[in-house]
């Protein structure tokens, strides 16, 4: 059911993180499981004292790449084909989604198997081949997950992060045939239910899609990062493969790698390594795919690379650690963002390569607490990006309409502060009506036009003396300066 | 115009503030982090063992004298009757045992290979500091699928072949080879971000180390 960057339909955020705040169930499952990761990710970086060396090297790598990117997607294009891989180009979903399809078609197959990816979410390819007649097999267990619910993913790296073991198993139960009857919610028999249900999958399985971490222009080597072995199936065991890749995960050299693998897995799943990584230049004769076939996609990354302070966020590897540290996050959930990419990166993210008008709300839903940036292993500066975005969402609007409460409250707030005399009184009146309105210290919603914006931020009552007037009374030698 | 024209295009227009003349080492990136965080000598074969064990794989050190009586009590241990070996596996190691041995030649089929409960191979090196072996198909290896589908992989090691950490291990590696990093049995963290061990992968993986 993930059709997309964006989900039509879906509320702006405001309004389903209302919804998702209101889920307890919810709440419960997110809290847990970013807890248990969280701890996790700090204690394996906590080992590397040259954490921060190795985060100031990555982001270093990926100005690089992404500011002479024409010639380093123009090198692995060659060195992937001298490998005797083929390359292709897409300029948005709908091309990337129609080589896909031509390509399986080619085959004479009717069925594919799929290590999970990002960027044929984003595309909405399995939709585009199943109208198609082709049908997809997600073999990533939480994809697996999110499929047979007809659900959407609510996260990264965990797609079904939003459910617990509980609500696996009844999943299983009721959509899954071969589930044994006896199933338990132990996440071991919840897993090996998982492995024989797609074993004969991968067994016949003769095209497979995968995405891709990282690839070498250098050399033409790709790399896919996992956990379960199904990546490893499915880069092995069929003939053909076909790789969709942005166009911003071309890195310059293979020993570039040895930054990258050190960080992904740590802030990831907060392993020292991801159990298996498999690393492929070309076709390999007589080991695995005979055919190998590599997708570049553009789909707006091109147009947020126009953006200087934006472009930043093509450098993302996709650990999700800024999601699992986000308290935004963590309280509503990734489907609250109605985007496959959730979380602070996609609230940055998506609306760079949605375009304009698009997730306008996106960039608005954070706190700006700076706990992404911190985690971040490439150092996005997130809140940056988002103050940034902010401010072209208000231009935009400015140019489009009358005036929000918002910029309404914001430039009354620059006429006061541009004065002290209308500070000094502006802040005796805040503390007579703070007084009014609190409830228990803080200011609930506002009546009026001021409710959009006082319903979703509950600010501390002004304390009865302001810090202007303390100094005033406390220091009156210095009165006068 | 093609889409490989196309985008090429709209990346140079977006990248309009780069100086023409700016190479890509012009962006200085620094290399001040450490080329291994495992020590030297001893540390790193201990820390190997340490790691590994950490994924729930065991490990055990032993003389050249002892591999081929250690092999194969691991695999009566473990209960093995139909074990895969790989072409180049060294012949004076190869345990006997009440196991048929399957070579992959001619190859193996896909049907074969998951009936086979075994796997034993050798690896191309081990990384101390994040307890993985890594394959490039080399003697002993053979192609990924055979220490894919069995479901124990049984791998030997020389002490020797033990990097401390990845920047070492990646600069010993060809990446024109097929490569496999494995750090443990096959695990998801998918169930409440907690990680599991036993999935598509081998469930079960043993490491040998020969010390001498
Ligand atoms: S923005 Fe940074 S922290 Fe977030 S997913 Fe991307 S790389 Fe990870």
């Amino acid at each position: 059911m993930s059709e997309g960057l964006v989900w039509l339909g879906t509320p702006a955020f405001p309004q389903a993180a209302k919804k998702a705040l209101a889920d307890t169930q919810l709440r419960r499952n997110l809290g847990k499981a970013t807890g248990t990761i969280r701890d996790k990710r700090l204690r394996v970086c906590a080992e590397l004292d040259d954490w921060e060396q190795l985060r100031d090297s990555a982001a270093a790598l990926k100005l690089r790449t992404l500011r002479h990117l024409p010639r380093y997607l123009e090198q692995l294009e060659a060195s992937v084909t001298a490998a005797g891989g083929t390359v292709h180009w897409a300029a948005d979903a709908a091309e990337a989604n129609r080589i896909v399809a031509e390509l399986v078609k080619a085959t004479g197959e009717r069925e594919v198997v799929k290590v999970k990816s990002m960027a044929t979410q984003e595309i909405g390819l399995n939709e585009a081949l199943a109208a198609e007649g082709i049908t997809a097999h997600e073999t990533d267990l939480a994809e697996l997950i999110v499929q047979l619910a007809d659900d959407r993913p609510s996260h990264i790296l965990v797609p079904a992060i939003h459910r617990n073991r509980a609500e696996i198993r009844e999943i299983f139960r009721s959509r899954m045939p071969d589930a044994p009857a006896d199933l338990t919610d132990e996440p071991r028999a919840l897993a090996e239910a998982a492995r024989l249900h797609l074993r004969e999958k991968f067994l016949r399985a003769k095209v497979a899609v995968s995405g891709a971490n990282f690839a070498v222009a250098e050399t033409g080597t790709v790399l896919v990062v996992e956990s379960e072995g199904n990546g490893r199936m499915c880069l092995t065991l069929p003939d053909t493969l076909i790789t969709v890749m942005g166009i911003e995960k071309v890195v310059p050299t293979f020993a570039d790698l040895e930054v990258f693998l050190q960080l992904l897995p740590r802030s990831a799943t907060g392993e020292r390594m991801n159990p298996y990584t498999s690393a492929w230049t070309g076709v390999h004769a007589a080991d695995g795919p005979s055919t190998f076939h590599l997708v570049l996609l553009d789909n707006g990354r091109t147009a947020t690379l126009t953006d200087q302070v934006g472009r930043q966020a093509l450098g993302c590897i996709r650990c999700s650690a800024c999601l699992n540290v986000c308290p935004v996050y963590e309280r509503v959930g990734g489907h609250a963002y109605g985007s496959v990419y959730p979380g602070p990166i996609g609230a940055i993210l998506t609306p760079q390569l949605a375009g304009v008008g698009h997730a306008a709300s996106l960039p608005f839903a954070s706190t700006l607490c700076g706990a992404c940036y911190d985690a971040c292993p490439v150092k996005i500066n997130i809140p940056e990006v988002l103050v940034h975005l902010r401010a072209k969402e208000v231009d935009a609007k400015r140019g489009r309409r009358t005036p929000t409460v918002e910029s309404l409250l914001m430039r009354a707030a620059t006429e006061v502060l541009a004065s002290p005399e209308r500070l000094r009184l502006a802040q005796k009146a805040g503390a007579l009506g703070g007084r009014l309105v609190g409830r228990g210290g803080r200011i609930g919603p506002l009546p009026g036009p001021f409710h959009a914006w006082s319903d979703t931020r509950d600010l501390p009552v002004p304390p009865a003396e302001s810090f202007r007037a303390w100094w005033q009374r406390t220091h009156p030698e210095e009165n006068d300066r | 115009m093609s889409s490989r024209e196309t985008m090429l295009g709209r990346i140079r227009a977006a990248l309009a503030d780069v100086p023409p003349e700016e190479r890509p080492e012009d962006v200085q990136v620094p290399r001040d982090y450490r080329r291994s965080h495992a020590g030297t000598g001893a540390d790193v074969l201990d820390r190997f063992a340490e790691r590994v064990a950490d994924y729930r794989a065991t490990v055990r050190l032993v003389a050249e004298a002892g591999l081929t009586a250690a092999l194969g009590a691991a695999l009566t241990e473990r209960g093995v009757r139909q074990l895969v070996v790989p072409e180049g596996f060294r012949a004076g190691w190869l345990p006997t045992g009440p196991f048929t041995v399957l070579a992959d030649d001619p190859q193996l089929t896909v049907s074969q290979l998951d009936a086979a409960d075994a796997v034993l191979s050798t690896a191309a090196l081990g990384i101390a500091e994040t307890g993985t072996l890594v394959l490039d198909a080399g003697p002993g290896q053979g192609r990924r699928a055979l220490t894919l589908l069995p479901d124990y992989h049984l791998c030997v090691l020389r002490a020797d072949q033990v990097v401390g950490d990845l920047p070492e291990a990646l600069e010993r590696l060809d990446p024109r080879r097929p490569l496999t990093f494995i750090s443990g049995p096959s695990a998801t963290s998918d169930i409440e971000l907690d990680r599991v061990e036993g999935v598509h992968g081998p469930r079960t993986l043993d490491v040998v180390i020969v010390t001498e």
